[in-house]
């Protein structure tokens, strides 16, 4: 397989604590400022130091947004990550290496993981080799897999006494950036471009960046002078500086949810430590103070840390309510202790966001790692019945629009909105077009800072005996939507409560009024899917617009952030196969689900290339495939429940790694040819 | 605009039990309120669930009735989002010192300027008369079925150590002195705790109004009368904090104090800190417009809808130019 664009798979992993994220980074600035396109993500178990972590990174001319499981560089800081990621490394590949690891038993690694030695043993076995490090490197050297040893001690000894400064060998920090020059220089990056990449990490550090670019350029210089002949393997047509332009942004999924709550116009924000949700909160946290145009004085957002998270959301409900947006992020164990709060501001109205960033479950689960497993649970949380619209983004570039629009959707409808992200996104980063803010409207729906008395909503029939007027926040003859005022306005003081109430905001048991309020509420959800702009319901991604002689037709519906896999597989398929039609329709409102409009969408694409018959093979069949990671398929559950759509694949995933390039490839390879052996049920594995 | 007693009353039918020591609550409220001359529609008042969750909608302020224990959250996020608010909260013992006690704990943590009365009667009176935190061990109200297995919470010392900064107990059925307290505690600077004895007449027939306002003969002189509840003031018990030297010396007095019971049952303020500071005071610190520009009060869009954020300087930082 090897690479599907014109792009290098580089990979970087040790103990968690050695570095390994700081390498990455520098590695990956000092690429996107080259002005290549990038994809990196990242992998580390639930634990503070010792543990394996790893960061996959892809560079190329055009726009990533996938991993691949095949790697073309593999930087080591450990024997661990020699043995758990070397048997992905393509032939021809290179691994660095510290030759300390040399004679190490693999028995000893005791992080190592049971699938991980499993896969190495077989390995070793098929092609004769001793279990152990040794084994492995003579298996690779076998598999013409370029050895590089960066003896990094040796290396900082060496550079220290050069540059007469013997406080180095302290630095082991230094490491870091000598194995990622080391793997520079073995596709000839430019050293100036790698020096700018340094020093913008250490922007407000020269000397010490100063440092790590001498450190850096003789590590570099090294390896160029004893491997000359690696480099030439290497050489890409890589158009450096196309991606240095002002409309470029290299993101992080847990900067641009903030960055659109910034935007948005968010005030207050509630947390309770979790991961992968916390970096949204600290993000703000570290940006409190607001810029604003046309306008002296700066705006702020007030960030809490609470007890737990029935506080986190019981504190963004009582804000809520005195008129700011406000929002609380969790991921499941806290979303968990939220749904009593929920079906709260379900029940009053009040517009709240919850940013979910899905982790693997259930319980604990795989605290630190990805899956999709609470759709259905976003959707169902609370008991009783009340209107809420969970929405979900693909990508990072998305999920910065997609939370102005919830924040507007929230308070346009009154409703709480869950707004579903994962920490595949979270923990991703990738180079893309800057977001385009300044022309985002803010819709903030019935929304009265001040309040007339003579303004129509007030007359007393329900409170006959009253002589005072009152203001109806729960205003039936407004219909669905009542006029919402903040806490503290004149002449607009209202009720709120968890039992049932009448137009005031007062407990009431009255059968008739009950029955008025549950439709007000729920009436809600025809709303939404009638009011929210059909592209923002569904997205179709991906069409073949102009193919002939059409055989088969693959429509792939999927939902949040399985879409950079998806796109980047079927930008491949799409040219393979000349005479498929692909089509990708990811689903961003999950609920109330748009099923006429999924439907209707479906429907016209397959009875369209009917009409146009001279487009279309007269056999020619349709396959309807999902794509998620959970393991009950929730969202072919969700099509079952609300349309007539029937899929004849579900492609899905729940070991906690997120979907590759590789094995999606690889999937659809065997669906479109038929193999026999395939089940409904298509279910993925890879990933370390 | 002149506000009278009556502006703070609402229309709403009161379906608490005929003796219910919360009238008395309700009424130093709505006194309290009056007295100090604040408009209705600045005061936001806060429940959580139980017979004294329904406080609010007999009170013509904001009146937020929250979820069982959850009070303190939802009324710290409001002040903290709108500080010009007054903020009341109010819960039961079970509310605050059993499902909420978490809440109870970590708010004072923060000391968010806002008052929290709990109605102080050791059942959960609309579930029946179950045993509540503050119902002492061993006992049996007549709505048990078997003594009350678990020991009490002190809610005195409770708040003490959890940092609560103006802390004191009224009885519900002296309304004048519970009045004067809760006015004390609304103007306080800080987080003030009341906890309010509020005899339950239905369930609770060991903790009632005769057996709070009994007394004994003195020993000594058989004229005396010694009232089982007593006024800390009128006992020279000062827990004013004047200076920061002396918090642990005042706060051992109050914990000290809190233990009295049974015989003799003090109301009256036990500790007041006016120089601790607030968490308004801490998000100023951090946001130097804080107060004048809060959250709630933000604007955030132009005339046309547009957002006004500008985040030109956050994106340039991303930039790979």
């Amino acid at each position: 397989m090897g690479n599907y664009k014109e792009s290098i798979s580089w990979v970087i992993g040790g103990p968690q604590g050695s570095g390994v994220d700081s390498a990455a980074n520098i590695f990956i600035k000092s690429v996107a400022m080259a002005g290549l396109h990038i994809f990196g993500k990242r992998e580390y178990y639930s634990n503070i130091k010792g543990e394996h972590s790893y960061f996959t990174v892809r560079i190329s001319n055009e726009p990533i947004r996938s991993h691949i499981d095949e790697i073309d560089i593999l930087v080591t800081f450990d024997a661990e990550t020699v043995v758990r990621h070397s048997p992905y490394l393509v032939n021809n590949g290179v691994l660095i290496y510290d030759p300390e690891i040399k004679g190490k038993k693999i028995e000893d690694i005791h992080t190592l993981d049971f699938s991980s030695k499993k896969k190495i043993k077989k390995i070793l076995e098929e092609s004769n080799k001793n279990y152990d490090l040794d084994g492995i490197l003579n298996d690779l050297k076998e598999r013409n897999i370029n050895l590089i040893e960066l003896p990094y001690l040796d290396l900082i000894k060496d550079f220290s006494e050069k540059s007469n400064d013997h406080t180095l060998s302290k630095l082991a920090r230094i490491t870091n950036v000598m194995s990622l020059a080391a793997s520079l220089a073995i596709f000839n990056f430019d050293t100036k471009k790698m020096e700018g990449g340094i020093r913008s990490i250490f922007l407000n550090k020269p000397k010490i960046a100063d440092i790590n670019i001498d450190a850096a350029n003789y590590s570099y210089n090294y390896i160029q002078s004893k491997y000359p002949d690696i480099p030439k393997k290497f050489i890409k047509n890589f158009e450096y500086g196309i991606t240095n332009n002002n409309n470029i942004i290299l993101a992080q999924g847990s900067q641009s949810s903030p960055l659109g709550k910034i935007v948005a116009g968010c005030r207050f924000q509630t947390y309770y430590p979790i991961t992968p949700a916390s970096d949204d909160s600290e993000y703000l946290e570290s940006h409190l103070i607001i810029k604003q145009t046309n306008n002296d004085s700066n705006g702020s957002i007030v960030v809490i840390q609470t007890e737990d998270e029935i506080s986190a959301i019981s504190m963004a409900i009582g804000a809520s309510l005195t008129g700011v947006r406000s929002c609380t992020a969790t991921s499941g164990p806290g979303f968990s202790l939220m749904a009593e709060a929920l079906g709260w501001a379900g029940m009053n109205e009040v517009p709240l966001i919850i940013s979910l960033y899905q982790r693997t479950g259930p319980s604990t689960g795989l605290p630190t790692r990805q899956e999709q497993g609470d759709l259905l649970f976003a959707i169902n949380a609370g008991h009783g019945e009340f209107p809420r619209i969970v929405y979900s983004s693909g990508d990072i570039e998305e999920s910065f629009y997609d939370t102005v629009k919830v924040f507007n959707y929230s308070e346009i409808f009154q409703v709480p909105v869950i707004h579903v992200l994962d920490k595949f996104i979270a923990n991703s980063i990738m180079t893309c077009r800057i977001f385009d803010y300044k022309k985002i409207k803010i819709e903030r729906g019935k929304f009265l800072e001040k309040y007339n008395m003579t303004n129509s909503n007030l007359n007393s029939t329900l409170n006959t005996d009253s002589n005072r007027e009152h203001f109806k926040r729960f205003d039936l003859e407004e219909g669905a939507i009542s006029t919402r005022v903040p806490l503290g306005t004149e002449n607009a003081i209202f009720w709120n409560t968890g039992d049932e109430h009448d137009e005031y905001g007062h407990i009431t048991e009255d059968p008739e009024i009950r029955k008025k309020m549950v439709e007000k509420r729920m009436s809600k959800l025809k709303m939404i899917t009638e009011q929210i702009p059909k592209e923002d319901q569904i997205k179709i991604e991906f069409e073949d617009k102009f193919k002939t002689n059409i055989e088969h037709t693959f429509i792939i519906l999927s939902w949040g952030s399985t879409k950079g896999a998806i796109l980047d597989l079927l930008e491949r398929l799409s040219t393979e196969f000349k005479n498929i039609k692909f089509m990708y329709i990811q689903i961003k409102l999950l609920h109330p689900f748009p099923s006429d409009l999924l439907e209707n969408t479906i429907n016209k694409t397959t009875k369209k290339e009917m009409e146009d018959s001279f487009k279309v093979n007269s056999n020619s069949k349709t396959t309807i495939i999902s794509i998620e990671m959970n393991y009950l398929a929730q969202l072919d559950v969700l099509l079952k429940q609300n349309t007539k759509i029937n899929t004849d694949f579900n492609i899905l995933k729940y070991n906690g790694r997120p979907i590759s390039f590789s094995e999606l490839y690889k999937s659809f390879l065997n669906i479109i040819n038929d193999n026999n052996n395939i089940g409904k049920r298509v279910i993925l594995e890879s990933g370390v | 605009m002149e506000y009278k007693l009556s502006d703070y009353k609402t229309e709403v039918h009161n379906d608490w039990c005929p003796g219910c020591g919360d009238f008395g609550i309700l009424n130093s409220i709505q006194m309290s309120l009056s007295d100090l001359k604040i408009p209705p529609h600045d005061v936001a008042l806060f429940s959580g669930i139980g017979c004294s969750g329904k406080t609010p909608h007999f009170i013509h302020t904001y009146g937020i009735h929250t979820l069982h224990g959850r009070v303190l959250p939802f009324a710290q996020g409001a002040k903290l989002s709108n500080p010009n608010l007054k903020i009341i909260a109010v819960g039961g013992d079970g509310d605050g010192l059993g499902i909420g006690s978490g809440h109870f704990v970590n708010a004072g943590r923060r000391n968010v300027n806002m008052t929290y009365i709990i109605y102080n009667n050791g059942v959960y009176g609309l579930t029946k008369g179950q045993a509540a935190p503050t119902l002492k061990l061993g006992m049996k109200t007549k709505s048990l079925p078997q003594p009350n297995m678990n020991d009490s919470i002190n809610p005195i010392s409770l708040a003490i150590i959890s940092g609560f900064t103006f802390i004191a107990r009224g009885y519900s059925y002296d309304i004048k002195h519970l009045k004067d307290i809760i006015k004390k505690g609304i103007l306080h600077n800080g987080l003030s705790y009341i906890d309010v004895l509020q005899p339950c007449p239905t369930y609770n027939d060991i903790n009632t109004k005769e057996w709070y306002q009994s007394y004994e003969i003195d020993k000594e002189d058989s004229s005396k009368k010694i009232p089982k509840i007593y006024k800390l003031d009128e006992e020279n018990y000062n827990g004013f904090v004047s200076d920061e030297n002396e918090i642990p010396h005042k706060i051992s007095l109050a914990i000290e104090k809190s233990r009295e019971w049974e015989k003799r049952i003090p109301i009256g303020i036990f500790y007041q800190n006016d120089k601790a500071i607030t968490y308004e005071e801490r998000i100023e610190n951090r946001i130097e417009n804080y107060l004048s520009n809060p959250p709630a009060k933000q604007i955030i869009n132009d005339k046309e809808g547009y957002t006004i954020a500008n985040i030109d300087n956050l994106l340039d930082k991303l930039k790979t130019v």
